[in-house]
């Protein structure tokens, strides 16, 4: 924000108005610019069309003829539209924001305090109502009226046997999922704490996180793979289980042990995210604490429990909803592993059965109504949580 | 809308002549009120299409998807219809998305008839009859018509079919070991019991198929069924007119139990069933000590998933260790009750019409005919439900095997978990399968009424 130094009633400063004037015809001409690019985007030609432009305007008509008739390698084509989506998506918002803000400044002080807040939050209230209020409204009224009515479609979420199983396996994974990558994640933020070599354990431990889910069910099916038992073990679990002198084991097609193993993926993956938010919390408590406590000759496990745990309180809460919202949502992992056979069921792969293979909308909505239900105490929670510690009070 | 073509196959030979008649393409009014000038695939031919453009969207990709292509190669190249083809994995939840989206492409594959009726239900289908020699189509897919037929309108173009009725063998250790292939089903129960008394598993069968796990063994019901009752039986329990644990089917499923579930009969019994990839059934069958399984039923696409077969490129033709015809063979499914003749059971993929051009009407005749497959053909993988495809294209073994089968067989009959809905034929009777090999065929009742509840 420019000092308003200029006052206002000085008009015949044409040398002034023109200066702040440049920005915003500056940026509304950049937004024209970028609308023109979308349209580029959305012609799978558009590079090589504007290549060929570039390279007669350059008056190298050869170079053009021989593309026009060759057409360009879809591979660099590729390439030339996600550096220009990137370009516009980026430099779009930042020039947005900058187009709007110095239109703004034109109407001078009072104006500009006022609207500001509404120009930078308004596309994204845009953006969200359009994207998630008004499909949850309408989610929410398909479950009532779709398929056999509110009653059919929401009795047979909390009666069908499998629907059970799935509610049941979805209580499991929020608890162990959770549980397990806070606790471990924890531990191995305040041993790592204490190791020399921490960035590289920490970063072992991080890895798994840059997986996408279901690429660590496609590693994991293979850890949990099956042969019969006169070949050879391709499983590492059944390879070490064999070598005990057992017969193998269909691990993931033998209910009530498969679950367990599908939650230990989820854990695997998420224990570094954990760890690493709860570390940077550990980091940030000051060491006068932790002598204090000493001197006062608390033991380590009692500073653990005492001192540091209490004092990242609010991190471990961060942590815990953040990752209870991804469990309750998963999908991929069984998806890929299972397809919720074998007594795996949870609830979100049900909803993408009951919407993409039965077509049976109000199911598939009721279903996604009971997630957003079961999400919304976890919000709570995280909203509280910021308000305790001083954030949006 | 009566047309002077009474063969569609023959239709393409005039086709040529009617690319030297002047283009009709100064009066494309004419179809809309029915002049005579020729079908759309005539008018398409003399150029009158050129420049549109058609999306088909299938499951083909890879190798079957450049097959597919390379028919339409030709067609596009003379018509300047530029033909779109995009062949998508886990392709039914994507092509229902695109239909719910109104965003649905102007031609589909479908496999599965029961989806092709939802959609027509939902009015998201052109009928056929209205455009196409409906008197030709019917001659020439008289197994089909029933199954594409909705309301007396056509709604679906037979296209490719694959026949599951078949029993693959090693064909040398087999002779070699001095069995003869078995004409009845008292034959293949004797020849099981003998080759397990060699102290071989005869068999090798496999049902594990990620989210599809189950749909080997809904073949086999399906097959016996067929040997065991009148194909009126099959109907009613497809349509549910007879509950799903009907006796007759019940009497199907303790068939195969004595073949799946007795001691010794399957490679790695019931455990090894339900955990072995479909597409890895055989490996037993071709190991190199000799085979440790004589008899894999699988339908005829089966040897692709063959131990060293690597797909053909488009430069090197592909490899195929245990070559069908040389090394692997396959037999029919032998009849069970005379009385019900030699059924076959079979599944197949038929194209859907979404948007009404002329151009995308052409497209369709074109597939209609013999051409639109002819390269396909010629692999040796593919079979046509098109009759008026001549015996001669069929000179590659397997195709040449399974069209001879097709060509004797009594009846034909559609897969008939493809023709269920999908809560049973897609869910509960694969699960139900699963449950049932767990425990050794032992809660065969429990499993069929289990299924039968499931009926929505």
């Amino acid at each position: 924000m420019t000092s308003p130094a200029v006052p206002i009633e000085r008009p015949t400063d044409w040398r002034g108005l023109a200066a702040r004037l440049a920005a915003p015809v500056g940026a509304v001409l950049a937004v024209a610019v970028m609308v023109l690019s979308l349209g580029f985007l959305a012609d799978p030609d558009g590079p090589q069309n504007a290549l060929i432009g570039l390279y007669n305007a350059l008056g190298l008509t050869g170079q053009a003829e021989a593309l026009a008739q060759e057409g360009l390698d879809p591979i660099l084509s590729k390439a030339i539209i996600a550096v220009v989506g990137l370009a516009i998506g980026v430099g779009g918002i930042w020039l947005i924001y900058i187009g709007a803000h110095s239109v703004l400044e034109l109407l001078g002080p009072r104006w500009l305090s006022r609207l500001v807040p509404w120009v930078f939050i308004g596309p994204a209230l845009l953006l969200v109502g359009v994207f998630l209020v008004f499909p949850s409204i309408t989610t929410i009224i398909t479950s009532f009226t779709e398929g056999d009515g509110f009653i059919a479609n929401f009795g047979f979420v909390f009666t069908d046997a499998d629907m059970l199983i799935a509610l049941r396996n979805n209580a499991l994974w929020l608890v162990l999922v959770t549980g397990g990558s806070v606790i471990i994640g924890l531990v191995i933020a305040s041993l790592v704490d204490r190791v020399r070599a921490e960035a590289l354990a920490k970063t072992f431990i991080f890895l798994p996180l840059a997986i996408s889910m279901a690429g660590a069910a496609v590693i994991w099916r293979f850890v949990y793979a099956w042969q019969p038992p006169q070949e050879a073990q391709i499983g590492l679990l059944n390879a070490g289980w064999t070598a005990l002198g057992n017969e193998p084991v269909p691990w993931l097609q033998t209910p009530g042990v498969n679950t367990f193993l599908l939650i230990l993926i989820m854990v695997w993956l998420q224990t570094g995210f954990a760890m690493v938010v709860l570390s940077a919390a550990i980091k940030g408590i000051p060491s006068e604490v932790i002598e204090a406590a000493r001197c006062d000759g608390a033991g380590e496990s009692r500073i653990f429990f005492r001192v540091i745990v209490p004092m990242i309180r609010g991190s471990i809460i961060v942590v815990a909803t953040t990752i209870a919202v991804a469990v309750l949502k998963v999908f991929d992992i069984v998806y890929v592993t299972t397809g919720g056979r074998f007594e795996t069921e949870v609830v979100a792969n049900r909803m993408f059965n009951e919407m993409f293979l039965f077509r049976d909308l109000g199911r598939a909505s009721a279903l996604a109504v009971i997630l957003f239900l079961a999400v919304i105490p976890i919000m709570i929670i995280n909203i509280r949580n910021l308000r305790r510690q001083g954030i949006g009070a | 809308m009566p047309r002077h073509r009474f063969l569609v196959g023959v239709a393409v030979l005039s086709l040529l002549a009617a690319a030297c008649q002047p283009s009709a393409s100064g009066s494309p009014t004419e179809s809309a009120t029915g002049g005579p000038t020729g079908s759309y695939l005539e008018r398409a031919e003399a150029g009158e299409f050129d420049g549109t453009s058609v999306q088909i969207l299938a499951q083909w990709i890879d190798a079957e998807g450049d097959n597919f292509e390379a028919n339409l190669t030709a067609f596009a190249e003379r018509t300047g219809i530029d033909v779109q083809y995009e062949g998508v994995t886990d392709y039914e939840s994507y092509l229902i998305r695109q239909v719910d989206a109104d965003q649905a492409p102007d031609i589909a594959q479908i496999a599965q008839p029961g989806r092709m009726r939802e959609f027509q239900g939902e009015g998201k289908l052109i009928n056929l009859s209205e455009f196409i020699d409906t008197a030709a189509f019917e001659a020439n897919f008289p197994s089909f018509v029933d199954l594409v037929t909705v309301d007396g309108g056509i709604y679906g173009i037979p296209y490719k079919a694959d026949l599951k009725s078949i029993v693959w063998y090693p064909n040398a250790a087999f002779e070699d070991a001095g069995y003869t292939i078995p004409e009845t089903w008292d034959d293949l129960v004797a020849l099981t019991d003998e080759i397990r008394g060699t102290g071989v598993t005869p068999w090798c069968t496999s049902i594990e198929h990620g989210d599809a796990t189950g749909w080997v063994a809904t073949d086999w019901i399906e097959d016996i069924l067929l040997r065991t009752a009148p194909p009126e039986t099959y109907d009613a329990w497809v349509n549910h007119e007879i509950a799903f644990n009907d006796p007759a089917v019940l009497h199907a499923a303790d068939l195969m139990a004595e073949i799946w579930f007795t001691e010794g009969n399957v490679y790695g019994g019931s455990t090894a069933i339900n955990n072995t990839f479909v597409g890895d059934t055989q490996n037993p069958m071709f190991a190199e000590g000799g085979p440790d399984c004589f008899f894999h039923k699988q339908a005829s696409w089966i040897y692709t998933f063959w131990p060293g077969y690597v797909a053909a490129t488009e430069t090197e033709p592909a490899v195929v260790e245990n070559e069908p015809g040389v090394d692997s063979s396959f037999f029919y499914f032998p009849p069970i009750d005379p009385e019900f003749g030699s059924p076959v059971l079979g599944a197949g993929d038929m194209f859907m019409m979404f948007n009404d051009r002329d151009e995308v009407r052409a497209v369709i005749e074109f597939l209609a005919t013999p051409e639109a497959a002819e390269s396909w053909i010629a692999t040796g993988s593919f079979v046509s439900p098109n009759l008026a495809v001549p015996e001669e294209w069929y000179s590659v073994y397997p195709a040449s095997g399974l069209a001879e089968i097709l060509r004797t067989a009594t009846v034909l009959k559609f897969d008939a978990s493809d023709l269920m809905p999908a809560e049973v034929g897609q869910r509960s009777f694969w699960d139900g399968m699963v449950d049932w090999v767990a425990a050794d065929g032992a809660n065969t009742e429990d499993v069929f009424a289990e299924i039968e509840a499931s009926w929505p």
